[in-house]
């Protein structure tokens, strides 16, 4: 069982890191993201393609410390991130902007999101195929600690990165000028624009920060098992669920939900067959929005 | 110099016209009204003014400048802030931060303003860091007025300042207002508490049904039996 709560919650950063681009898209822009999964895959691939490039041009081989990847996996974080990012700000730029500007309702931008899932799920299986890849060939280091828990090191680095980036996100929407701008739109939108913050230069900013996250998340869930066409798709349900039970909009509130469906998905396999983990995703988020649909940590719209 | 002045604007929402051709003034440094009933057009009259609904038909000027159709950011720029009436503060930050997003277009070092505001809402002052959400009813009235004051208004637009306070809330909010006033910004608000409203006011207009149904100095209107009768429910 202490196994599976850590394993939990090594799923549940990844999930987290999705999560929150999540929960500040749907507060900022109304659109439920369902390409956020895809774009996940997205940027697990990029960061592929830097490491093939830097082994081709036959450099940073060599493994990185006690970890299983090597250094041009750990240099295509960067290249990754900002094609992630590059290409969050694109999508909304080609499909949701004008859907924004022809005020179409919330439906008609999660159904162009639908269709944005497939086009990129599309491209990523006519560019690197059906089959599996992986970021390192060998051994994966493992580590044996109390409790019986036997963990590899690359998911302390899982853990490490994760909580990482969220930590620097979290202090850009707490202390910078244009991370409080960010909140105050997510939090109430008329008033953000009566006060001269400009809604759309926002929603560029929040699709950057979505995308250098997604763009992460890829990575560490390649780091974690292997890269593979519906990789990120597998994340919807979860990143959905975890939002719905952190409440609109809250950022602690989506990290925290990001954590809890880890954990529930892997503690689940306990007793169930682990293709049934997404019903446990499902299950939970039928029980908050029955039981308390501003979420956990959401407050009561008015 | 008129701080405000309408011409035969025409507004509304989708094909439904709210506003039919009104017309109105405010001169600089004056305290005006405009007072009505639920679904006269007051939130719609506020909202073409600062440019949150752009009018179908007619003039707005600003200081003698035709604004008609500039953006809030730009109005908000040029010396003219809004205090809405519902969700007039952002709950989820800090009083603290809701301040700072008052001043979000400026870029200069808005701490010295912030505490100007503080000044005259003290009250603020010990719930510096409290979330917004957790204010009261007339703390969080404070904090919208004080929220619109961060970039130093020539012109203050009020929608019903008195909603859901208390009576004796509802002075003290005015008295504050009266107080800017007095300070030198023109304030233009749109009421249902006539009272509260005249008594502090210099001109006022009754707007109904869209349109601009009389006009005169706050005493006019107040004493005016049969505008207290038709439309201000006395």
């Amino acid at each position: 069982m202490p196994e599976l709560i850590v394993y939990g919650i090594v799923l549940g950063s990844i999930i987290a890191l999705g999560s929150v681009g999540l929960t500040l898209i749907w507060s900022i822009t109304d659109l439920f993201n369902c390409a956020h999964g895809d774009q996940i895959t997205a940027g697990a691939y990029f960061a592929l393609l830097a490491g093939s490039l830097f082994s081709q041009l036959g450099f940073l081989q060599g493994k990185v410390g006690p970890f299983s990847f090597n250094w041009g996996v750990l240099l295509g974080f960067v290249p990754a991130i900002l094609l992630s990012a590059g290409l969050a700000i694109l999508i909304d730029r080609w499909v949701y902007r004008p859907l924004r500007r022809w005020g179409a309702t919330s439906i008609v931008g999660f159904i162009a999101s639908i269709g944005v899932a497939w086009v990129l799920r599309g491209l990523i299986y006519i560019i690197w195929g059906a089959d599996f890849h992986f970021y390192s060939t060998g051994l994966r280091p493992m580590l044996f600690l109390p409790l019986g828990i036997k963990l590899r090191t690359d998911e302390i680095f899982i853990i490490v990165v994760a909580w990482a980036a969220v930590a620097l996100v979290y202090l850009f929407l707490k202390r910078t000028k244009m991370g409080k701008a960010l909140r105050a739109l997510a939090d109430n939108p008329p008033l953000a624009r009566v006060a001269g913050i400009d809604t759309e230069r926002m929603i560029v900013w929040a699709w950057a920060i979505a995308g250098t996250l997604i763009a992460i998340a890829g990575v560490l869930y390649g780091i974690e098992t292997q890269l593979r066409p519906e990789m990120g798709w597998i994340f919807l349900l979860p990143l959905f669920a975890a939002i719905i039970l952190g409440g609109q909009g809250s950022i602690t509130g989506a990290l925290a939900g990001g954590l809890v469906m880890g954990i529930a998905q892997q503690v689940s396999t306990a007793w169930l067959v682990p293709s049934y983990k997404p019903a446990v995703a499902f299950i939970i988020m039928i029980l908050v929005l029955l039981f308390r649909p501003q979420g956990i940590f959401g407050r009561r719209r008015t | 110099m008129t701080d405000l002045r309408l011409e035969n604007v025409v507004s509304g929402y989708g094909k439904m016209e709210v506003l039919h051709g009104l017309s109105l003034e405010v001169e600089e440094g004056e305290f005006a009204s405009v007072l009505g009933p639920n679904g006269a057009g007051k939130t719609t009259l506020l909202r073409t003014i600062f440019g949150v609904v752009k009018p179908w038909k007619g003039k707005v000027y600003f200081r003698d400048e035709d604004i008609t159709g500039f953006p809030p950011e730009r109005l908000a720029r040029m010396g003219m802030c809004y205090v809405p009436q519902e969700e007039s503060i952002f709950p989820s930050l800090t009083v603290q931060e809701n301040l700072e997003m008052g001043a979000f277009i400026r870029d200069d070092d808005i701490r010295p303003r912030i505490e100007e505001v503080l000044e005259l809402f003290p009250d603020l002052r010990d719930r510096k860091q409290s979330r917004a959400g957790e204010l009261s009813g007339g703390m969080r009235q404070m904090l919208a007025i004080g929220r619109a004051l961060m970039l130093n208004p020539r012109l203050l637009l009020l929608d019903e300042p008195s909603t859901g306070l208390a009576p004796f809330l509802v002075d003290a909010i005015f008295d504050r207002i009266q107080k800017l006033n007095e300070e030198g910004v023109t304030i233009f608000l749109v009421e249902q508490n006539a009272r509260a409203a005249l008594r502090h006011s210099d001109r006022a207009y009754i707007l109904e049904g869209g349109e601009k149904k009389a006009e005169g100095s706050a005493q006019e209107i107040w004493e005016d039996e049969e505008i207290g009768r038709l439309y201000l429910g006395r």
